[in-house]
C-alpha cells in the first residue's frame, strides 16, 4: 500500500526521521517537502535503503515518488567511487623474508593504524591473513579499536573454511568472494599488503 | 567614523572583536549561544561554554570573564536540567580559568544557552584569519562532521558511542591549541564553526592575493559522518554552504561528494584552523602533541595561485 507523507513545514532532519519509519512498513512511498534541503536527504536516504527516487517538483513543492528496487540489486555493482581506501590484507605477516619478524611488522602496522588520518574505510583479510581476525589472533585488540573507529573488517569465508576457523571468528564479518570483488573494484584506492 | 582603538571588527566575519585599551593592552568581547545539541544538559552546557570560549582562543587571547545567557520554559521543564547545563558551563569555564561574573535568563518555550566571553591581549599579538603567508602549513586541531552527526542524534539515528565521541570532541577547548600556537609564533588562525572548513578557508583567503591548497586525504573527520551523510542526515547549513561558497572552490578540484558533505558541513565547537610558517611547522605539531591535541595534522598550504580560491585534491 501508498503511503503519504506530509513533510511540509518540516525542517531536517524530520522529513528524513519520518520517511525512514515508513520506508519500513512500505515499497512505494511519496514524500511531500517544501525546500531543496529535505529534498536531497530523502533522496539520500531512499537509496541507500534500494529505493528509486522520482521526484516532481510542483508550486514550490517535491513530491518524492520512492519505489523499492528489486532487480538491479541482483547483479553486482561496485560502490559509488568516492576515493575510499580499502586495505587488502592477504598473509598475516607483512612483507616477504623473515616470517617471524613479518608477523611482528604487521602487529606493528595495525597498532599504527590506529593513530592515523584518514583511515581506510574497509580492510579485507584474505588467505593466511584470516588467522589475525581470530580469538588468538595478537593484534585482536588493535582491530577492535579499529572497528570501533568505524572500519568495516571483512574476512574471506573460503579462506576461514579452508583453515577451519570459521568457528573462532572474533572480529568483523565473514564476508564472500563477491562482496570482496565489488569492494575492490568500487574502491578508490586498494593498498595490498 | 570609526572608532579608531577598534582594532578588529566585524567587517571580515573574524571570530570577535578587539578594542584596544592603551599601547600593550587590548579586550577581545565575543558572544555565542544557541538550542541544545546533544541530550544530555550536562554535556550541552559543556559544549556551549568551549564554543564561546573558542574564538578568544582562536585570536590567540586569554579569557577572563564570562557572563551566562539563559532562555528557559521553566513553567514546564524540570530545574534540574537548568541546573545540569550551567554546572557544565561552568565546570569548562574553570578548566578556562575564566570567571564568571554574571548572567541573564529569560523565560522562553525552548531552551538556548551560552556565554559572553571577555579575554585579553596585546595589541600587538592579534591573530586574525586573513594574515596567512604564501608558504605556510595550514593545520587542524579536531575532526570535521559534527553537523551532520548532530542531526543524526536530533533524529534519533544516531548510537551511543558516537554520541559520547563527539560530545568530547566539542566539548574540548581550543586553549591547549591556542597556547601551543602561541608559543611557536604562526600567522593567522579561525576556529571551524557555522561555515565549516570550505567557508571559514574563503574567509582567510578573501580579498587576500593568495589562495589554499587542501589535501582531502589528511583532513581528519568522524567517520560515521560519511555514513549518516548518505542516509539523507545533512543539517540544513550544509546546502546553504555549498550554496554561497562554493563559487571560492577553484574548478580544478576533485572533490568526491562524501568530501563535499564534510567540507561544508556546519560545525559546533569546531578546531582551530592554524596557518604556521613551513619551518615552523613541525615544531608547532610537536608543541600541539605535547599539550594533548593528538588529532591536530597538516591538511594543506598557502599558495600564491589562484588568488582567492580554494583547491581540494
Amino acid at each position: 500500500m501508498a503511503i503519504v507523507i506530509d513533510a511540509r513545514g518540516l525542517s531536517c532532519p524530520q522529513p528524513v526521521v519520518l520517511t525512514n519509519r515508513a520506508l519500513g512498513e512500505s515499497d512505494a512511498i511519496t514524500t511531500i517537502v517544501d525546500n531543496e534541503a529535505a529534498k536531497e536527504n530523502v533522496s539520500r536516504l531512499a537509496r541507500s535503503k534500494g529505493f528509486r527516487v522520482e521526484t516532481e517538483e510542483k508550486d514550490g513543492l517535491f513530491y518524492l515518488q520512492l519505489s523499492l528496487e528489486r532487480a538491479e540489486s541482483e547483479t553486482v555493482r561496485p560502490e559509488e567511487k568516492t576515493g575510499s581506501t580499502v586495505f587488502l590484507i592477504a598473509s598475516d605477516a607483512f612483507g616477504r623474508g623473515s616470517e617471524e619478524l613479518g608477523q611482528l611488522l604487521m602487529r606493528s602496522f595495525l597498532h599504527t593504524l590506529g593513530e592515523i588520518f584518514p583511515l581506510p574505510e574497509k580492510i579485507i583479510f584474505l588467505n593466511t591473513g584470516v588467522k589475525l581476525v581470530v580469538e588468538s589472533s595478537p593484534v585482536l585488540e588493535d582491530l577492535r579499536v579499529l572497528g570501533e573507529k568505524g572500519i568495516d573488517i571483512l574476512a574471506c569465508g573460503t579462506c576461514l573454511g579452508y583453515f577451519e576457523i570459521k568457528d573462532k571468528v572474533a572480529i568483523g564479518r565473514i564476508s564472500n568472494m563477491y562482496d570482496i570483488a565489488s569492494t575492490l573494484l568500487g574502491a578508490g584506492k586498494v593498498i595490498e599488503l | 567614523m570609526q572608532d579608531p582603538n577598534l582594532i578588529v571588527g566585524f567587517e571580515r566575519s573574524d571570530d570577535a572583536g578587539v578594542y584596544k585599551l592603551s599601547e600593550d593592552l587590548a579586550i577581545i568581547q565575543t558572544v555565542d549561544f544557541f538550542t541544545p545539541i546533544v541530550d544530555d544538559p550536562y554535556w550541552f552546557g559543556q559544549i556551549a561554554a568551549a564554543n564561546a570560549l573558542s574564538d578568544v582562543y582562536a585570536m590567540g587571547g586569554k579569557p577572563l570573564t564570562a557572563m551566562n545567557l539563559v532562555c528557559f520554559p521553566i513553567k514546564t521543564m524540570d530545574i534540574e536540567i537548568l541546573k545540569n547545563i550551567l554546572r557544565g558551563g561552568l565546570d569548562k569555564l574553570k578548566e578556562a580559568e575564566t570567571t564568571l561574573v554574571g548572567g541573564h535568563s529569560i523565560e522562553d518555550n525552548e531552551i538556548k544557552y551560552g556565554l559572553s566571553i571577555n579575554g585579553i591581549i596585546h595589541p600587538n599579538n592579534i591573530l586574525t584569519n586573513s594574515n596567512a603567508k604564501v608558504g605556510d602549513a595550514l593545520v587542524l586541531t579536531k575532526p570535521l562532521g559534527t553537523g551532520i552527526i548532530n542531526t543524526a542524534i536530533k533524529g534519533g539515528m544516531a548510537n551511543d558511542k558516537v554520541i559520547a565521541k563527539v560530545s568530547e570532541s566539542m566539548a574540548a577547548l581550543n586553549k591547549n591549541a591556542s597556547l601551543a600556537m602561541q608559543e611557536v609564533g604562526v600567522s593567522a588562525c579561525t576556529d571551524i564553526t557555522g561555515f565549516g572548513l570550505i567557508g571559514h578557508l574563503c574567509e582567510m583567503v578573501r580579498g587576500n592575493d593568495f589562495g589554499m591548497v587542501i589535501h582531502a586525504q589528511k583532513v581528519p573527520y568522524f567517520q560515521e559522518a560519511r555514513e549518516y551523510a548518505q542516509q539523507g542526515l545533512m543539517p540544513a547549513g550544509t546546502f546553504r554552504n555549498k550554496e554561497f561558497f562554493s563559487k571560492w572552490v577553484d574548478p580544478a578540484s576533485t572533490m568526491p561528494p562524501f568530501i563535499s558533505d564534510i567540507f561544508f558541513d556546519p560545525q559546533t565547537s569546531g578546531g582551530l584552523l592554524i596557518s604556521v610558517p613551513r619551518e615552523k611547522a613541525d615544531s608547532l605539531l610537536i608543541q600541539l602533541r605535547g599539550k594533548n591535541v593528538p588529532e591536530a595534522v597538516i591538511i594543506g598550504e598557502v599558495v600564491a595561485e589562484p588568488k582567492e580560491k580554494i583547491i581540494v585534491f
